[in-house]
């Protein structure tokens, strides 16, 4: 366990790779996404739309919609995704929806 | 489309109790739950929590286990994952469960939609690095993860709780910085006579304390001026305490101010939503069973009002019996003989409510942030811009959102919504009652459009998507 | 005497009049309504439309031609007084099509209103590749579509508040909260609000939009007013998809693809429905087919405020002669010529547009 990392994890877990943002991860099979890019030292999750600000998870619980990420085309809460063999997961429209 | 006496949305404890009661009284009961696992927030995956986590949690998170191992039992058809957006009339219940839309129908719902944190804007709040605190102890309770240098603020007992926790687990947080004050405590002592009914929670409270005391955690109390700092996310925590400028460099900042009733399925349904002065909160307007004024619509736990996780699994089997009598299934007779020890210790629970929620008020820069302050987090409005809506004669948050987007966004006013009424209220000279509310329409959760599409004109067969668990 | 012109209802209308009114320096106080009022202002779509109006009634579309025409100029002056744009896009817009029938009825329909407007009436027909080059995203199912010049769209909410601001910047007082029980004319116009509000004023303008129905007959008016359903759709924000709009679907300026509408006649009902919205999702991606992956954040119903023959009514009452009803479907289309030219007719002067078809005359057999 690395401590310069923000998240001290309690349990080792069995990990699978996935792609974030087109950077190799491995992460922990069955995980909370968003918490499992968290502990992986993922700070910034998205820009907003709005004003190009960085979001990372805020509510943990499907409410805010602040730690939206893009997967399979479709854009859905990390919080509410488990991670599994392979995912590729992409910041909202590859990010390029910068502000209007 | 499947059809059931009973359609219980929420898995936590208010939802449980409820769907085991009712089924217990042969009620055809289904419980809607976006997660994986039931448990609900407060129980998140206690199922999966054992060792140093269960210890670190505490008995008093994995007692949930109690609950979610009688669900297993006959009689409720859980759907997990299952995402419900839309429930119409009838009552008809649209849901998303692995991409796919579905449908069904059910005589009564009872709505266990659980709280929300109460938001809490203050500046800087939007950066990468700051959590509710409920974000913190998801974190741990599903994910085993704790913050290595995190900053605690706000007020309220679950602040104690998560640093207590923290301390358990060899990462205490850098430092505490609480709003309430003497004076706020000094008006809670008038609550203490009643508060010692429920003297559990002021034990644990107390319990908790000396934890965090034994751990030198610093407590700042009192704290105001309140903000986060950093480029691009948060690197400290800005405030005032005791006439002495404080900034506490950290990578984590968990936020929290009490939690509030989460009332987006029951306004949508055009259920009556009351401001509550005590808990600074709308809640809706419920008989003694949790019975609302939309006829088949129930509601039960923190989603009624806020009294925690105890007092939600009595309200849920109140619910319940009251539901079973209406189906027949019980006699009025029976169903009050059986409310008779859930309703006393129900009011158990409660007792200590009034004396927390006046030690620990809500903060109040953030209740009227300065108008620089994002209160707005998926359109990123300032709480200046709804002060300015008030001057254009802007009543209530309806005509803000057309005004300003606040509430457009995917979270639909979640993490606005509150604010916002207060704002318009103080700048108008208006009750939060006159005010109201944001018009909560479907889809209560985004769903897509194609989702959406194939669900036009042959209403999918929902039991060939279900994962019955 | 409280003022020169009291106008019942503070939506795009009724505002448009009054921004009209307080250029010429009439005094002008508006009677708004609550937070919870039903308002077409806040629900509609937000099209400035010429094309497929008034195919029965060339005057209609030779007013809607007039309003759009001079639509920018107004929106500029609003942004210039309030700092605060008012985006507005007039680079055309599609009648889209799935079926090569319709698109040629619709066709033959449009000459015909073409010549009777003395050829001013310019459209063209793209077919399915030539359409796909202005909008590659479209689908296969679309077989063309008539893309009319002089459409476009605009942000119907920041219209709403840039008149919302300039309205009191230049003076005029709009009361909110006020629900109208009563207009009498003993002598001058005395209003009074269910809150026991009074005003006295010279000249009334009734522009409630459904409250008209209620508040016309005991002003003179006939008022045949009915409500009409529509359900819209707006996803998240989303990159360039959509380059002009259309009635089925367009891009908002803020990156939202904006689905409409249904048309109910339910009363007043505004709510939505899961087979309304799922139908509207259903036929905007037959459209756009990379719709299916966006998702749908919002939805509404709002009230459509219908004629019996879907055309304005301008009318100054018999009984009453000084109370108007002004009241349309088309506010956002029809805001500039309200605000621009109606004053002229309110205040009959030289250049008083000619309204008669307008008129309630037309419906003589109630």
């Amino acid at each position: 366990m690395n401590p310069a990392l923000p998240f001290l994890e309690l349990e080792a877990a069995p990990r699978v790779p996935v792609i974030f943002d087109g950077t190799a991860l491995e992460l922990p099979e069955g995980a909370n996404l968003a918490a499992a890019l968290l502990a992986a030292g993922v700070g910034v999750f998205r820009q907003t739309p709005v004003s190009g600000a960085p979001r990372a998870p805020f509510c943990m619980m499907g409410a805010c919609f602040d730690c939206l990420v893009e997967i399979d085309g479709v854009v859905r809460q990390a919080c509410m995704v488990e991670v599994t063999v392979g995912l590729e997961i992409r910041k909202p429209h590859g990010g390029d929806l910068g502000p209007v | 489309m499947d059809r059931f006496d009973l359609a219980i949305i929420g898995a936590g404890p208010a939802g449980m109790a409820a769907a085991r009661e009712a089924a217990d009284h042969g009620l055809r009961v289904v419980l809607l739950d976006e997660q994986a696992r039931a448990g609900g927030q407060i129980y998140r995956d206690v199922d999966r929590v054992t060792g140093l986590r269960g210890d670190i949690l505490g008995a008093d998170y994995t007692d949930g286990a109690r609950l979610t191992a009688r669900l297993r039992a006959e009689g409720v058809r859980h759907i997990i994952g299952a995402v419900v957006w839309a429930i119409e009339e009838g009552f008809r219940l649209s849901y998303t469960r692995e991409g796919r839309g579905a449908q069904l129908a059910a005589d009564r719902v009872l709505l266990a939609t659980g709280a929300l944190e109460r938001p809490m804007p203050l500046p800087g709040w939007t950066l990468p690095g700051v959590m509710t605190a409920g974000a913190g102890q998801i974190l741990l309770k599903q994910s085993g993860l704790l913050a290595r240098r995190a900053v605690l603020v706000g007020s309220g007992p679950l602040l104690y709780l998560i640093a207590a926790q923290m301390v358990r687990a060899g990462v205490p947080p850098l430092a505490m910085v609480e709003t309430q004050t003497r004076a706020d405590m000094a008006r809670a002592m008038r609550h203490l006579g009643g508060a010692v009914r429920g003297w559990s929670y002021l034990a644990k409270g107390i319990g908790l304390l000396a934890e965090i005391t034994r751990a030198r955690v610093p407590r700042y109390r009192a704290a105001t001026g309140i903000a986060i700092d950093g480029e691009g996310r948060a690197e400290a925590v800005r405030f005032t305490s005791r006439g002495r400028a404080q900034r506490i460099a950290c990578d984590t900042v968990l936020l929290h101010h009490g939690v509030v009733p989460n009332t987006q399925a029951a306004r949508s349904l055009g259920v009556t939503h009351r401001w509550r002065a005590d808990q600074a909160c709308f809640a809706p307007v419920l008989d003694t069973w949790g019975g609302a004024d939309v006829p088949g619509v129930f509601i039960a736990g923190d989603g009624g009002g806020i009294g925690g996780a105890k007092a939600a699994e009595h309200a849920g089997r109140l619910a319940a019996l009251r539901i079973a009598e209406c189906a027949g299934r019980l006699t009025e007779a029976d169903r009050d003989r059986r409310a008779v020890p859930l309703r006393s210790a129900l009011s158990r629970e409660l007792a200590a409510r009034p004396f927390l929620d006046t030690a620990y008020p809500p903060v109040a820069e953030a209740l009227s942030p300065a108008d620089a302050t994002i209160i707005c987090r998926c359109e990123e409005v300032a709480a200046g811009t709804i002060r300015g809506h008030a001057k254009l004669g802007c009543l209530g948050p309806n005509q803000a959102k057309a005004f300003g987007r606040a509430g457009m966004g995917p979270c639909q006013g979640r993490y606005c919504g509150l604010t916002v009424t207060a704002l318009l209220a103080e700048a108008n000279g208006r009750s939060p009652d006159e005010t109201g509310y944001y018009r909560i329409r479907p889809p209560l959760k985004p769903v897509t459009l194609g989702e959406l599409a194939a669900m036009e004109d042959t209403a999918p067969d929902s039991a060939e998507q279900e994962r019955a668990t | 005497m409280d003022t020169d012109y009291a106008i019942i209802g503070g939506g795009v209308v009724g505002l448009s009049v009054a921004w009209g009114l307080l250029s010429r320096g009439r005094t002008v106080t508006v009677l708004d309504g609550d937070d919870g009022s039903f308002r077409a202002s806040r629900g509609n779509f937000g099209l400035v439309w010429v094309q497929s109006k008034g195919m029965n009634q060339p005057r209609y579309a030779r007013w809607s031609q007039r309003s759009a025409a001079i639509w920018a100029g107004f929106a500029e002056e609003l942004a210039a007084n309030t700092g605060q744009a008012v985006p507005l896009e007039q680079k055309g817009g599609y009648d889209l099509h799935f079926s090569e029938e319709t698109l040629h009825a619709t066709v033959e329909k449009y000459e015909t209103l073409k010549a009777q407007l003395d050829g001013d009436y310019p459209f063209e027909v793209l077919g399915h590749n030539a359409l796909r080059k202005e909008e590659p995203h479209i689908g296969p199912k679309v077989v063309g579509a008539i893309l009319h010049h002089q459409d476009g769209h605009a942000n119907p909410l920041k219209l709403l508040q840039a008149l919302a601001a300039d309205v009191r910047r230049m003076g005029g007082r709009v009361l909110t909260g006020k629900t109208v029980t009563a207009v009498t004319k003993p002598d001058a116009f005395r209003i009074t609000c269910a809150d026991g509000t009074t005003l006295g004023a010279g000249r009334v303008i009734l522009s409630a939009g459904l409250g008209a129905a209620q508040l016309g007959p005991s002003m003179g008016f006939k008022a045949p007013i009915r409500p009409q359903r529509g359900q819209v759709l707006i996803t998240e924000k989303l990159p360039k998809l959509i380059n002009r709009p259309s009635l089925i679907a367009r891009q908002v300026d803020e990156g939202g693809i904006q689905i409409g509408a249904t048309n109910e006649e339910v009363g007043h009902d505004d709510r939505v429905t899961q087979p309304g919205l799922s139908g509207l999702a259903a036929e905007a991606i037959a459209a756009y087919p990379a719709l299916a992956r966006a998702q749908l954040v919002r939805s509404w119903g709002a009230l459509r405020v219908l004629s019996p023959d879907g055309l304005p009514i301008y009318q100054e009452s018999a009984e009453m002669p000084g109370a108007f009803l002004v009241t349309c479907h088309s506010g956002i289309t029809l805001a500039a010529a309200h605000a621009r030219l109606l004053p002229d007719w309110l205040e009959g002067t030289e250049a008083a547009p000619d309204l008669e078809v307008f008129s309630e005359s037309r419906f003589a057999v109630s």
